[in-house]
């Protein structure tokens, strides 16, 4: 009985007859999820991304204890059944710490994918659209910032904004959009002179239309590929500017931070750094698989 | 002569199948023909199985594919046991393949005389030298006036023409008996067309091996072929003459010539294909 | 009175070294109703004249006038709405994202049409589609079918001029018959005026009046359907066209 169910519902959503709007898009969506299965690196990617958010949205209900709340008395304490991954050296518990971290973390990254994505597709759309002398003033301002390494960049800003989380998101944010500049206006390129493109405009169709009518859905597939595989890079930069200090400030859980702090009890208390080092590892991994299978399934030149 | 009767590819009954989401589907379907020291043209719309039936009997199908038959024999090789090495040992060498545009078929790092001196090497253990020699004794076969000059140059630096006469001086350096040439002059102008098909058939009459021509183009097919394979749905509907294609039976390549403008026969509408669902079953 | 008037139109490209005529002081007239042909082999300059007539290709100078008024290279909205384009290649000129139906009210949206949905309906319609291919995309159309989007794309802000470049080269046989009987049958309908780019004698002579024959940027000669039907054309170069498009003519074979 569910079995004949589901085999409608497939057979619904992989027919291309479409008689909605509604079916063509979850068809497309479905497309992609069947694809996404079948490509086993991708899926290990996907879930562990999606367990990142679930973990992140369920923080209180998954720590078991307060990741703030000092307690000297249980300074760093290796992992046992009441501190799954021990405490540090304030008595705080690690697991708990790290289950709140992924918020800061997950914070970070999609605050920064906010507020790149339009500014990297703006600035490289129009450079790419117009051409001429707003092409060559604009790349040139993207190639100073792309001249520097992203990571040297990142501090410099967050030392100069002062430390602080929303800092080292702007800090971070003006590391990353020149690549999506470039790659935006590389897009525009191959698509300004389409025939479809030329078609609107013998219609009268202005350039906004066309930048956002015609450009931004066939570039949104690579930028969220780019996006996603510089994920990791934002991830590990955040952790490197909490790390140094210039990011997320205590008492506030941060993976970079935490790994920090623990250096100095690496050989006493090994569980500070490679906890929250391993939570590191795991996500931008799982962000890099997920991003190449992304391309895999989406580019439309692999298709 | 037996040895000249004999043809040089036999297929017979062969089938290609693609597997997709929805089910498996079949591009070609059931066909049969041989081919001799001949031009044999295969005309069909897209979609016919015309070209995945040129990639699979030189096995270039992709690797979802699954091709079939009772039998696919080239010369003395069975096509359908043949092994991975076998099989490059006879690409390139026995059997050619022109595509439509050279511009994707030749290396854009290579000079043009480069590319065509390694085919001989590779095939054929020839010294550099030597192989130089023949390559510039092939371009000048196919009328390239300036073989030095042209030997030297990249595949961005020459025409369409010049290219698709490239290509043939390139497979047709290692003496094959057959050659397959998918589109070889849709991408070319009329002028430029006639002289690369003049070349061809040279070529092909001189050293007596057979040629087939993949192409939508009935004018061409017509006046080019010695005789024609019509593909409709991945089957053969009809084979035919190619100079008594204008009193050819089947109702769908009836269909085709009345579709075509014509210079000589013109009317004011043209008739449009009423397809039957039989020919693809027939 | 004629609907396009082209007086020493020449079009060039690049600068200094690079700096190429590609079309050289061409003039024509169109009168209503009439198919004018321009037919030549790739480079000729057959498709920057189209462009010119779009409003596509900027950088021409001589004088284009269209429906009495004289245009520049830039068109205001109600200039660029009097002559529409067809495309060659029926899978590029297609937005691939978008439904037919959004390709097709685009246009009724930046003209501010009403009735749009209406008008939508009735464009498909003309074309030989159902209106259910409003919600689809296009590569879940044939070849034949996104041509026939194409063309109602075209017709939908009511032109009185269609250009089209090749609009049926990369279709299949029997499906260009299809296209080219629905071009003539819209043409006689709407009164439309057409200018036909294509490299194929056969397609022109079924289709226009008259045709230009072009060579290195140049008319070489106009001819009219009946003379090229008849084989009466003066040029030689006309000539090899017309052989051409008859299939191959194996060369005369000297004495060896």
């Amino acid at each position: 009985m569910a079995t004949r169910y589901f085999n409608d519902l497939h057979n619904w959503l992989i027919n291309e007859e479409f008689s909605s709007l509604r079916q063509a898009r979850l068809h497309k969506a479905y497309v992609l999820w069947l694809n996404l299965i079948a490509n086993p690196l991708a899926l290990a990617g996907f879930l562990v991304v999606l367990a990142l958010v679930l973990i992140a949205t369920l923080a209180p209900l998954l720590a078991n204890h307060d990741p703030i709340l000092q307690d000297l008395t249980m300074a760093l304490k290796p992992p046992s059944p009441i501190n799954w991954f021990g405490t540090d050296e304030f008595g705080r518990d690690v697991y708990s710490r790290l289950v709140y971290g992924a918020r800061t973390t997950l914070y970070i990254s999609v605050l920064v994918t906010v507020i790149v994505a339009p500014i990297g597709f703006a600035i490289g759309a129009t450079a790419g659209y117009l051409g001429g002398w707003v092409d060559v003033v604009l790349m040139r301002i993207t190639d100073i910032f792309l001249s520097f390494p992203s990571l040297v960049l990142a501090l410099a800003f967050s030392a100069a904004l002062g430390p602080g989380i929303e800092n080292a998101v702007i800090a971070i944010a003006l590391t990353v959009w020149p690549p999506i500049a470039r790659l935006a206006r590389a897009e525009t390129l191959t698509f300004r002179a389409a025939d479809f493109v030329v078609a609107a405009e013998l219609q009268g169709a202005g350039m906004g239309r066309i930048l956002f009518r015609h450009i931004v859905p066939l570039c949104a597939p690579s930028i969220i590929i780019r996006l996603t595989l510089n994920m990791s890079s934002v991830i590990l930069t955040a952790a490197g500017l909490g790390f140094l200090g210039l990011g997320a400030q205590p008492p506030m859980p941060e993976w970079g931070a935490m790994a920090a702090s623990g250096r100095q009890y690496l050989l006493d208390a090994w569980w500070l750094t490679t906890v929250p080092g391993i939570a590191i590892l795991l996500v931008s991994l799982a962000f890099n698989l997920l991003g190449d299978g992304l391309r895999d399934i989406m580019d439309p030149r692999n298709a | 002569m037996p040895e000249q009767s004999k043809p040089i590819l036999s297929v017979k009954n062969m089938s290609v199948q693609f597997p997709t989401l929805s089910g498996v589907v079949t591009a070609v379907n059931n066909v049969s023909f041989d081919v001799g020291r001949e031009k044999v043209g295969i005309i069909g719309e897209s979609g016919s199985g015309k070209s995945t039936t040129g990639r699979a009997i030189m096995r270039l199908q992709p690797a979802t594919a699954h091709v079939i038959a009772d039998e696919m024999r080239f010369e003395d090789v069975d096509l359908l046991t043949a092994s991975e090495s076998e099989m490059r040992a006879i690409r390139g060498r026995r059997i050619s393949m022109i595509l439509q545009d050279p511009k994707y078929s030749l290396n854009p790092v290579m000079t043009v005389g480069e590319q065509i001196a390694e085919t001989v090497i590779l095939h054929e253990r020839l010294g550099r030298r030597a192989a130089r020699e023949r390559t510039l004794a092939m371009l000048e076969r196919v009328n390239i006036r300036d073989p030095q000059r042209v030997f030297n140059l990249y595949p961005h630096e020459v025409s369409g023409g010049m290219g698709q006469r490239i290509m043939i001086s390139m497979m047709l350096i290692s003496s094959p008996s057959l050659i397959i040439a998918d589109e070889p002059t849709s991408a070319l102008d009329v002028t430029v067309r006639q002289q690369v098909l003049s070349i061809l058939d040279d070529l092909i009459r001189e050293r007596n091996i057979g040629l087939i021509f993949i192409s939508h183009d009935l004018n061409l097919v017509k006046s080019f072929c010695d005789r024609v394979i019509i593909m409709y749905a991945g089957r053969i509907v009809e084979t035919i003459e190619a100079s008594k294609l204008d009193q050819a039976t089947h109702p769908y390549t009836c269909g085709l010539l009345e579709a075509l403008p014509s210079l000589d026969r013109p009317r004011d509408r043209l008739e449009t294909l009423k397809r039957q669902a039989s020919w693809a079953e027939a | 009175m004629s609907i396009i008037s082209v007086n020493d139109l020449v079009v060039s490209f690049g600068s200094g070294s690079d700096f190429k005529q590609v079309v050289k002081n061409v003039a024509f007239d169109v009168e209503p109703g009439e198919t004018f042909g321009l037919v030549g082999e790739s480079g000729c300059g057959k498709s920057t004249v189209l462009g010119a007539l779009a409003g596509r290709i900027k950088g021409w100078s001589g004088s284009i006038s269209i429906d009495g008024e004289a245009v520049g290279p830039k068109r205001s909205r109600s200039q660029l709405a009097k002559q529409q384009m067809v495309f060659q290649d029926p899978f590029g000129s297609l937005h691939p994202r978008h439904t037919i139906g959004r390709t097709l009210l685009e246009p009724l949206e930046i003209h501010g049409f009403d009735q749009r949905q209406e008008r939508v309906e009735r464009v498909l319609r003309d074309v030989g589609l159902p209106p259910g291919f409003r919600h689809r995309f296009p590569h879940q159309l044939s070849g034949g079918q996104r041509q026939r989007v194409a063309i109602a794309r075209a017709l939908i802000l009511n032109p009185g001029i269609l250009l089209l470049d090749e609009p049926t080269s990369a279709l299949d046989v029997s499906i260009q018959a299809e296209i080219l009987n629905l071009l003539k049958d819209l043409r006689e309908r709407d009164k439309l005026t057409y200018v036909l780019v294509s490299h194929d004698m056969a397609v022109i002579a079924h289709l226009c009046n008259r045709v230009a024959v072009m060579l290195d940027g140049q008319f070489v000669e106009v001819a009219s359907r009946e003379q090229l039907l008849r084989g009466s054309v003066q040029h030689p170069y006309t000539r090899t066209l017309l052989d051409g498009s008859r299939g191959y003519v194996p060369p005369p074979k000297l004495a060896s």
